[in-house]
């Protein structure tokens, strides 16, 4: 098996694995957001950035290759991680103190991986469009982070709900239906796409503050032991597959 | 010789005292705080204006220009300026009203809203103006060190507090960074 090295240690990985995935399986934690292990891999959120032969890359889409030196926790790449984190906080409204995701959200999860006490940059209290219209799903554009992970899920299970629309700051999420309403649209509660989501933007109503304070997903454990409990053998089990033809 | 005991003020602006209420519940390490620090300006002490300081601890957004004032008395005063809780780092609760204009935030509590009797908006002159929006303190003056939480525990609070009194960087563990 040919191997890579990532901060020094040896990763073995199969041709067609991307770095993200050859970590992961080993059980190497690179921060994510906009990756998930049974979707494409999106690219945008650059918090899996690492340094690839010295040169910046994403770890979700960058193939894996013989002999690559691949350095994910320098100085250098922890701080940006938490100026990215940091600006993914100011550039929407998340307000964790009456946020139905809090304790169990990946955006504020990786905040606390990454150490922030603070968000260093001016807010920008942007006005987005809260979306109530569906008896079971709430859209709450304020917390929402571009990810895209609802996109992916909901194309790949063949309804196409959610887009990305807009370019750089105007990005905003829009809804597949005549109104443009998520009570519109062909979304239900059971879909991936109303579940997949990492922050509180898409939330499935009446589940709200069901888990209690200190019992919560990410009350005692790192986003980075839950990933590689949850997603790491996804890729395993993607791997296998692949192999199976 | 006894050590100097290290002088520390606390404010709380656009926030709800709940900061300041978990600070009390370090419960009876206040005795121990007592020994090795005195109270300056403090909703505790009620002394009005900040005198030279060590540490000050900042609860609360800034949503009116006396929050201006204080904070920046604070930052004149204070050697190390703590941001305390989640309304002084990002707004919080108060900030809810930032998507919406300030007259028509007026309107609604003081005129239109239900229950108004006597409807008038308040235009006092010894009222501070409130600003167009809240803003974090972190937008106005310098701030050295935050410590996040809605409140933040007690156990945090002490934790950041005896790192700076005893000289060294804050060292929270997991559990104590909080963000709710």
């Amino acid at each position: 098996m040919p191997i890579f090295t990532l901060d020094g240690q040896n990763i073995p990985f199969e041709p067609g694995q991307t770095i993200m995935e050859a970590a992961m399986a080993a059980g190497v934690y690179i921060p994510h957001l906009c990756w998930y292990p049974e979707y494409e891999p999106h690219g945008s959120c650059k918090l899996c950035s690492v340094k690839v032969n010295g040169r910046l890359c994403s770890a979700c889409t960058f193939p894996a290759a013989e002999g690559q030196e691949v350095v994910l926790n320098s100085e250098e790449l922890q701080q940006l991680r938490l100026r990215l984190t940091q600006m993914l906080f100011v550039e929407g409204n998340h307000f964790c103190p009456y946020c139905e995701k809090s304790g169990q959200c990946e955006l504020q999860a990786l905040g606390y991986y990454v150490g922030m006490t603070d968000n260093h940059f001016p807010h920008f209290f942007p006005k987005r469009e809260i979306d109530a219209s569906h008896p079971d799903v709430l859209l709450d554009r304020d917390r929402c982070i571009f990810c895209g992970l609802c996109v992916r899920a909901s194309r790949d299970e063949g309804k196409h709900v959610f887009e990305l629309a807009g370019r750089g700051i105007e990005t905003h999420l829009i809804v597949n239906s005549a109104t443009g309403k998520l009570g519109d649209s062909e979304l239900g509660a059971s879909d991936r796409a109303a579940h997949i989501c990492p922050v509180g933007a898409i939330v499935v109503k009446e589940t709200a503050f069901r888990v209690p304070i200190g019992r919560r997903k990410y009350d005692h454990r790192t986003i980075a032991e839950m990933s590689l409990e949850e997603e790491a053998p996804l890729v395993r089990r993607r791997h296998d597959a692949k192999e199976e033809g | 010789m006894p050590k100097k005991k290290v002088r520390i003020a606390t404010t709380s602006l656009a926030g709800c005292f709940g900061c300041h209420m978990s600070f009390m519940d370090i419960d009876e390490r206040l005795l121990e705080l007592a020994g090795i620090a005195d109270l300056d300006r403090s909703p505790l002490t009620d002394i009005k204006s900040c005198n030279e300081c060590d540490i000050g601890l900042v609860e609360g957004g800034v949503c009116n220009a006396e929050n201006v004032h204080v904070l920046r008395e604070f930052r004149n005063s204070c050697r190390i300026l703590v941001a305390i809780g989640a309304c002084a780092i990002n707004g919080g609760v108060p900030a809810l009203r930032n998507r919406f204009d300030l007259g028509d935030c007026l309107e609604e509590a003081f005129i239109t809203g239900i229950g108004v009797t006597d409807p008038t908006v308040p235009g006092d002159p010894e009222l501070p103006l409130l600003l167009e929006k809240v803003h974090p303190v972190h937008e106005v003056v310098k701030i050295d060190y935050s410590i996040p939480g809605c409140p933040p525990s007690a156990d945090t609070i002490w934790t950041v507090l005896t790192d700076l009194i005893d000289g060294n960087e804050p060292d929270l563990a997991y559990e104590l960074i909080r963000y709710d």
